[in-house]
């Protein structure tokens, strides 16, 4: 079996990890113009299912 | 290289991939809306828009050459008769993808589909006087953006209105102008007004096809005020 010749360090880890995860973004949030609340940009809204100023989903198939 | 690599398979046999499109189109053709998720939203769309082409023009091998494909005499049916006079002659894009979100679940993108004359209803946004552009027009764009407006948005909405409704016409152009109206009034007002409010509605209201076009306004705006 192929094992680790070095011990990884801490800091070897935590160098990877600031690279990965400060990589990482929020999608852009903007808010809904029906009702306000938060909603990702080109995506129906998740609270009222409004899109572009028309409903596009009901609520209840909503996720 | 992904030449001659076009469409997705789904992680789907051929047979169960055929299958998966056809009962797809046949829900799509009797309900005029449906959800699924957004990789077979957009899988849908090439496999039944040519379809919907074929269905214009009523004969027995077309019939029999639709029915290869969707499998269903129902959706057969329904497709010459009910959907083709709808989309009369539309000249392709019978189809609206709208992403919805992710699902709980699995956390897969989301996608409402639907047919286009069946739902056409007007985007009420900042942004529906906005010319098409294309590649490379960037600097006459400002000139004609002034100029559509007006003209775009009123001789569509009676039109389309009236087709979707034959037994009703005779009252919906009325409510059709109404709304255009009503539709043409607050983008003025606010980018008189508040014209970096209206930069964000513009933002804001841009669908997926217009990412182009979006990014670029705010900097319009700004120029202005």
């Amino acid at each position: 079996m192929a094992n680790p010749k070095r011990r990884h360090s801490k800091a070897r880890t935590r160098q990877r990890r600031s690279k990965y995860y400060n990589s990482l973004k929020n999608p852009e949030v903007m808010e809904c113009n029906n009702c306000g609340s938060p909603k990702v940009y080109h995506r129906a809204c998740p609270s009222c299912g409004f899109y572009r100023g028309r409903k596009v989903v009901e609520h209840t198939e909503l996720v | 290289m992904r030449h001659r690599n076009k469409g997705a398979k789904l992680g789907r046999t051929q047979a169960h991939r055929k299958a998966t499109l056809a009962s797809l189109s046949s829900a799509l053709i009797e309900h005029k809306k449906i959800t699924t998720t957004l990789p077979k939203a957009k899988a849908l769309r090439p496999f039944i828009e040519p379809l919907i082409t074929r269905a214009k023009v009523d004969t027995t091998h077309n019939r029999r050459q639709v029915f290869r494909h969707l499998r269903s005499k129902d959706a057969v049916d329904s497709l010459f008769f009910d959907v083709a006079e709808v989309v009369g002659d539309r000249p392709g894009g019978y189809t609206r993808i709208i992403k919805i979100g992710r699902r709980p679940g699995d956390g897969a993108e989301m996608a409402m589909i639907e047919l286009v004359d069946y739902n056409d209803v007007k985007p009420d946004t900042g942004s529906s006087g906005r010319s098409r552009t294309r590649r490379g027009s960037g600097k006459g764009r400002r000139k004609k953006k002034d100029s559509t407006p007006a003209t775009a948005q009123e001789p569509e909405t009676p039109d389309t209105a009236a087709e979707e409704t034959p037994a009703a016409a005779a009252e919906t152009p009325e409510a059709a102008t109404d709304e255009a109206a009503v539709e043409e009034a607050p983008p003025t007002a606010e980018s008189t007004e508040e014209p970096k409010q209206a930069a964000a509605d513009d933002v804001a209201d841009a669908d997926g096809t217009d990412v182009e076009a979006s990014g670029a306004d705010p900097d319009d705006e700004k120029k202005d005020a």
